[in-house]
C-alpha cells in the first residue's frame, strides 16, 4: 500500500508523471503531485462534490477515486477551463450573476456543470436543480448558482 | 455629508451600484489560495489524536510505536509541552472561567470524543495519519454529562460544571405579572448545530530564523487578535509573530477563532525547525470545530388585556459543551440582548445558566444568539396571540417600538454596550412586508385550501440585529505613481466580498474607478492594528474608515493639484482618476499618479507638506447599529411524512444604506439557506455515552439546491444609520436571523397549532410526533391568521 507506482496522468491535456502510493486520492494527486490545487476537498467521503473533476467526459468526486485507477483516462480540472485569458461562459456566469461568494465550492460546481451541459443536459429547472443538487455550497443557498447555469447554458446553446 | 459628495454630474457612481466581485476571477479559475494550497519546503503534517471518549480520566498514552515510524518526526502529549498555557478569552482574563478553558492537548481527563490528546509530525500526510493511529491511550471511562439542563456535576474537584449564571434585565418583572390579564408559559428547544464552512479549517506555520518571525498561514475572521494571544501564549513580542489570510473558504463564526491545534502548529515550527502544516478533515471539523446554538429556554411572558407584552421572564441553559472557548458567556449575552427585539417590553427578567457537558465546545455561529432570542420571543408571541385570541400581526403592532421613540434606549448593556437602537420604523417596514406578499389575498387562499385538505399556512418573525461592533476601526491609503490605489485594512474576508465593497466605498470618495484598488485584509504585517470580520462590521467600520481616509486623500490631491495646475481648489474635481476642471468643458487634467509623483519625498513641489500621496482614516462609535427584519414564511406540510415545504419566503430588511444591492441580497439568500438548516435538518446528535453521531455529512444534513426555496427579498433603505458618515447598517446575518421562527409560525399556522413547534430543528420525525399528539396539545389548536378579522 505505502509503495510507490509511476503512472502517466493526462490533466488538462498535459501529461504528468507521477509516483505515487496506490491509496493516493486522485484529488491529492491532481493537488499535490500535478500542482493542481483548483480541486479542493471539502469531505473526502464523495457528499461534498467540491473536488469534482471531469474523467472521460463524466464529473467525477476524485476524493472517491484512487489516483492509478484514473491512468489512461482524459482528466479534466477547473483549471483547463478557460482558453488562455478567454474566459469559459460558466466562469463568466458565476460572475456575474454572483454565483460564488468564498468560492471553495465554486471548481466543483464549475465542472459538474460543464459535463452535465455537454452531455447535452436539457435545462428545464427541475433537472437542473436535480443535478446542481449533488453538490454542497454553504454560503450562497444555490439560487445565483442555479441563475448563473443556466444564462450560461443559454448562451452555450446559442452557439451550437 | 463631505465634499466627495460633490463633483460633476459625469461622475461613474460606485456606491449603491451592483458591480461585479473583484474576489471572483481567481475563484472561478482555481487560482485561489485557501489554507490547504499553502505548503514550504521541507514542511511537516500534523495529524492530531483525539479522544474516542467523551469523558474519561487518561491513565497514560504510549507513543514508542508511533515515534519509531519512519518518517515521523515526533510525537506530543501535554507532558510535552508543560510551558504553554491554555487557550484565553479574547476579550481577556476572566477568573469565573479560568478553570474551564481547553488547553492545546487534553492534561489528566480527556472531556468530548474529539478532545486532542496528541499530536503527530510527520513527513507526509498519510504516513502522519497511520502513525498517529499506533499511539494507545489507555483510559479509565467517567459517565458523561450530556444535557445542559440536569443538575450540574463535577468539572474537576472544586468545580461544578456551570462556572456561572448570567442575570441580566430591567423594570419590575414581579409587578408586571401580579397586575397581567394573562401570563403565558413555554418551554423551548433550540438544536446543536452550526457554520461547517466547506472548507475545512487549516493552519501552516513556518519560522523564520533570520528574521526572528513566526507566521502562521490560514488565519482568518480576527487576525490581529489572535496574533496577540499567540504571541501571549509562545512568550513571543507581537511584532515577531504574522498571521496571513489567504482564501478563506466560509466563515460563518466557526472558523479564525483560535483552536489548539492553531498554537500547535506554531509552538512545533518554532520548536522543530521545519513548517508545519495542519489540514483538518470533515470528520475532524464536526466533532472539533465550534459548535452553536444549543439552549433550552423556560419562558413566560405577562400580557395586558389590550395584548401589551408587559413583561418577559426567560430561565435559560446553554450548553457550552466541554470547555469555555474565546467568547465566554457571549452568546449567551447576545441571547439576552435579542430577546425583547422590535417590541416595547417595559420588564426583562432573565437567568441564563452557562453549563459544560461532554460534547463538542461551543461558541459563536452566524447571528449568535439572535437565532435563539428571535425563535424564543416569536415563538412566544404567536402563543400569546393564539391564548388571547388576538392576530398575531396585531399582536405585534401593539408592541411594536414606534419611530418617534428613537433612538430606543433599553436598560440592558450587551458585549460591554448600552443597548441603543439608533434608527427604525418597525410598523413601517411590516405594512411594506405585508403589501408585498399580498398577505390579505394570501390568507383567503390559504383558508381556501385548508378547506380542501391540505395543511399550508403562514408565518411571521420580526427582528432587531446589532450589526457594526466597534469600537473602532482603521485604514490606511495610499496611491502609488502609476495612479493605483492600496486600501490597507484590519478587516478579514471570509468570502463576503469585502474587497469589493471596501473598493467601492473608496472609488466613490476618491473618484476612481472600483477596480483600480486593492483591498489588502487578513495581515498583521502591512497594518498594526485590525479587529477583522465579525458581528456583521466590515462595511459598516471598515467601509466608514476607508471614506474618511479616501476624503482626506482626495483633499490632499487636490490640493496638491490646485498648484500644480493653477487653479482654484473648488473648481477641482477626481474623475476616474483624473484631477480635472469642473468649470471647463475639455479644461487640462493631471493624473493621481503624476500627484503621487509630485509628493515623493524627494520632490521639489513637495513644499511644506507631508510626504506620499496617503492619507490614514479611523471610524470610532460608541454604539452599534441596528437594522431590522420582518420574515413571512409560507409552508405546506405533508401529513404523511412529516415533510415541510416552503412555498414563499420573504424578507424585508432595512439596511440603512446598500453599497452594493447584489452582495447584500447574496448574503441575505445565503443566510436563509443556513437558517432554514438549523429549523428542518441540521442537528449534532449524541448516543447515550456521548458518541457523536453526526460526523459525515450523510449524517449531518446541510441543505442543498432542492431544499433551498427561491425567497423573495425586499431591501430597503428607509432608516440610516446616524452613527456612521455613509447611514450603513450592517447584512451579513441578516438572512438567518429570524428563518427557525418564522417557519416554525408558519407550520404551527399549517397544521392548525400555533404553538405546537416548541424544537428546532422540526425534523419530520418530530412533526409527525406533534401531528400524533394533536389532541393533546396544551395550546389552544383552533385559532390560525385568517380566522381572525382583516388585519
Amino acid at each position: 500500500m505505502t509503495d510507490k507506482i509511476e503512472i502517466a496522468l493526462t490533466v488538462n491535456g498535459r501529461t504528468y508523471a507521477v509516483r505515487t502510493e496506490a491509496r493516493r486520492t486522485l484529488a491529492d494527486v491532481i493537488r499535490e503531485d500535478c500542482g493542481l490545487t483548483g480541486t479542493h476537498t471539502g469531505c473526502e467521503h464523495g457528499v461534498c462534490g467540491a473536488c469534482t473533476v471531469i474523467v472521460d467526459g463524466e464529473p467525477v468526486r476524485s476524493c472517491l477515486m484512487f489516483a492509478v485507477q484514473a491512468e489512461g483516462k482524459i482528466i479534466r480540472t477547473v483549471e483547463g477551463l478557460a482558453k488562455g485569458n478567454e474566459l469559459h461562459p460558466l466562469q463568466r456566469a458565476f460572475i456575474e450573476h454572483h454565483g460564488l461568494q468564498c468560492g471553495f465550492c465554486t471548481p466543483g460546481f464549475l465542472m459538474l456543470a460543464t459535463a452535465a451541459l455537454e452531455n447535452g443536459l436539457e435545462i428545464d429547472d427541475d433537472k437542473l436543480i436535480d443535478v446542481l443538487s449533488s453538490n454542497l455550497c454553504r454560503c450562497t443557498g444555490y439560487e445565483n448558482i442555479i441563475k448563473a447555469v443556466r444564462a450560461a447554458a443559454d448562451e452555450m446553446r446559442g452557439q451550437r | 455629508m463631505s465634499a466627495a459628495g460633490s463633483g460633476r454630474s459625469d461622475k461613474a457612481k460606485f456606491l449603491g451600484v451592483s458591480v461585479t466581485r473583484l474576489e471572483d476571477p481567481p475563484l472561478v479559475t482555481g487560482k485561489g489560495c485557501f489554507a490547504a494550497d499553502v505548503s514550504f519546503p521541507h514542511q511537516l503534517h500534523m495529524r492530531i489524536v483525539r479522544s474516542g471518549l467523551a469523558h474519561a480520566r487518561i491513565k497514560s498514552i504510549d507513543v514508542s510505536e508511533a515515534r519509531a515510524v519512519p518518517g515521523v518526526f515526533a510525537v506530543w502529549t501535554a507532558a510535552d509541552i508543560p510551558d504553554i498555557p491554555p487557550i484565553n478569552l479574547r476579550e481577556g482574563p476572566n477568573e469565573t472561567l479560568a478553570p474551564y478553558l481547553q488547553w492545546l492537548l487534553a492534561k489528566n481527563r480527556v472531556r468530548y470524543v474529539g478532545d486532542p490528546v496528541a499530536a503527530v509530525f510527520a513527513e507526509d500526510s498519510y504516513l502522519a495519519e497511520d502513525a498517529a493511529d499506533l499511539v494507545a491511550l489507555d483510559m479509565e471511562e467517567l459517565s458523561p454529562l450530556l444535557s445542559a439542563n440536569e443538575s450540574p456535576g463535577e468539572f474537576e474537584p472544586g468545580h461544578t460544571t456551570e462556572p456561572s449564571v448570567m442575570r441580566k434585565g430591567y423594570g419590575d418583572v414581579d409587578a408586571a405579572f401580579r397586575v397581567a390579564h394573562t401570563v403565558v408559559e413555554m418551554e423551548l428547544w433550540i438544536g446543536r448545530h452550526s457554520g461547517v464552512p466547506l472548507e475545512t479549517r487549516g493552519a501552516i506555520a513556518r519560522y523564520d530564523v533570520g528574521r526572528d518571525v513566526l507566521e502562521l498561514h490560514g488565519a482568518a475572521k480576527v487576525p490581529h487578535r489572535n496574533r496577540e494571544a499567540i504571541a501571549r501564549m509562545l512568550g513571543r513580542s507581537i511584532n515577531s509573530v504574522h498571521l496571513i489570510e489567504g482564501h478563506v473558504g466560509g466563515g460563518f463564526g466557526v472558523r479564525g477563532e483560535l483552536y489548539p491545534e492553531d498554537v500547535l502548529v506554531c509552538l512545533a515550527a518554532l520548536r522543530l525547525g521545519r513548517p508545519v502544516k495542519w489540514i483538518e478533515d470533515r470528520r475532524e471539523h464536526l466533532m472539533a470545530a465550534n459548535h452553536s446554538r444549543q439552549q433550552y429556554h423556560r419562558v413566560r411572558a405577562a400580557v395586558a388585556a389590550d395584548g401589551q407584552v408587559l413583561a418577559i421572564d426567560d430561565e435559560f441553559f446553554h450548553d457550552q459543551g466541554a470547555y469555555v472557548r474565546t467568547h465566554g458567556m457571549r452568546v449567551m449575552d447576545n441571547t439576552v440582548g435579542t430577546l425583547p427585539g422590535s417590541y416595547r417590553i417595559p420588564a426583562l427578567r432573565t437567568v441564563g445558566h452557562f453549563r459544560l457537558t461532554n460534547k463538542t465546545p461551543a461558541a459563536t455561529y452566524r447571528s449568535p444568539g439572535q437565532y435563539e432570542g428571535t425563535f424564543v420571543r416569536e415563538r412566544l408571541f404567536d402563543v400569546i396571540s393564539a391564548k388571547l385570541g388576538m392576530n398575531p400581526i396585531e399582536l405585534r403592532r401593539r408592541n411594536l417600538i414606534s419611530p418617534t421613540e428613537m433612538p430606543f434606549k433599553r436598560q440592558l448593556n450587551i458585549l460591554g454596550e448600552d443597548v441603543v437602537y439608533d434608527s427604525g420604523d418597525y410598523e413601517g417596514q411590516l405594512d411594506k412586508a405585508l403589501a408585498a406578499i399580498g398577505w390579505d389575498e394570501l390568507q383567503v387562499e390559504l383558508k381556501r385550501r385548508r378547506a380542501a385538505g391540505e395543511a399550508v399556512g403562514a408565518g411571521i418573525a420580526m427582528m432587531v440585529e446589532k450589526t457594526g461592533l466597534g469600537p473602532t476601526d482603521g485604514v490606511r491609503i495610499s496611491v502609488d505613481t502609476t495612479g493605483a490605489v492600496e486600501v490597507v485594512t484590519g478587516s478579514a474576508s471570509v468570502g463576503q466580498g469585502v474587497e469589493t465593497v471596501i473598493a467601492q466605498i473608496c472609488a466613490e470618495a476618491l473618484g476612481v474607478d472600483y477596480k483600480r484598488i486593492r483591498v489588502v485584509h487578513g495581515r498583521t504585517d502591512r497594518i498594526e492594528y485590525g479587529i477583522g470580520a465579525h458581528a456583521s462590521r466590515a462595511t459598516v467600520m471598515t467601509g466608514s474608515a476607508t471614506h474618511i481616509a479616501a476624503t482626506k486623500l482626495r483633499a490632499k490631491a487636490i490640493e496638491m493639484a490646485a498648484e500644480l495646475m493653477q487653479a482654484p481648489v473648488d473648481a477641482l474635481d477626481i474623475v476616474d482618476g483624473n484631477i480635472v476642471r469642473t468649470d471647463m468643458i475639455a479644461g487640462p487634467s493631471i493624473t493621481l499618479g503624476e500627484i503621487a509623483a509630485n509628493l515623493v519625498p524627494t520632490s521639489k513641489m513637495l513644499g511644506g507638506r507631508e510626504p506620499g500621496l496617503s492619507a490614514d482614516g479611523w471610524s470610532h462609535v460608541d454604539h452599534m447599529c441596528y437594522p431590522y427584519g420582518t420574515n413571512l414564511a409560507v409552508v405546506r406540510v405533508d401529513r404523511e411524512t412529516g415533510q415541510v415545504i416552503i412555498e414563499r419566503y420573504l424578507l424585508a430588511y432595512d439596511i440603512g444604506r446598500a453599497v452594493n444591492p447584489m452582495l447584500i441580497r447574496g448574503q441575505i439568500v445565503g443566510g436563509f439557506a443556513q437558517g432554514l438548516g438549523g429549523a428542518l435538518l441540521e442537528e449534532f446528535l449524541y448516543d447515550e455515552n456521548g458518541e457523536p453521531l453526526s460526523v459525515t455529512f450523510a449524517d449531518y444534513l446541510m441543505p442543498t439546491a432542492r431544499e433551498v426555496p427561491q425567497i423573495e427579498v425586499l431591501l430597503l433603505e428607509d432608516a440610516p444609520s446616524p452613527l456612521n458618515p455613509l447611514g450603513v447598517k450592517g447584512a451579513g446575518e441578516a438572512g438567518i436571523t429570524g428563518v427557525g421562527a418564522a417557519i416554525a409560525a408558519a407550520i404551527g399556522d399549517a397544521i392548525g397549532m400555533p404553538g405546537a413547534v416548541t424544537r428546532l430543528p422540526i425534523t419530520p420525525q418530530r412533526l409527525k410526533a406533534i401531528l400524533a399528539q394533536k389532541h393533546e396539545c396544551s395550546v389552544p389548536a383552533t385559532t390560525s391568521f385568517s380566522e381572525f378579522s382583516k388585519v
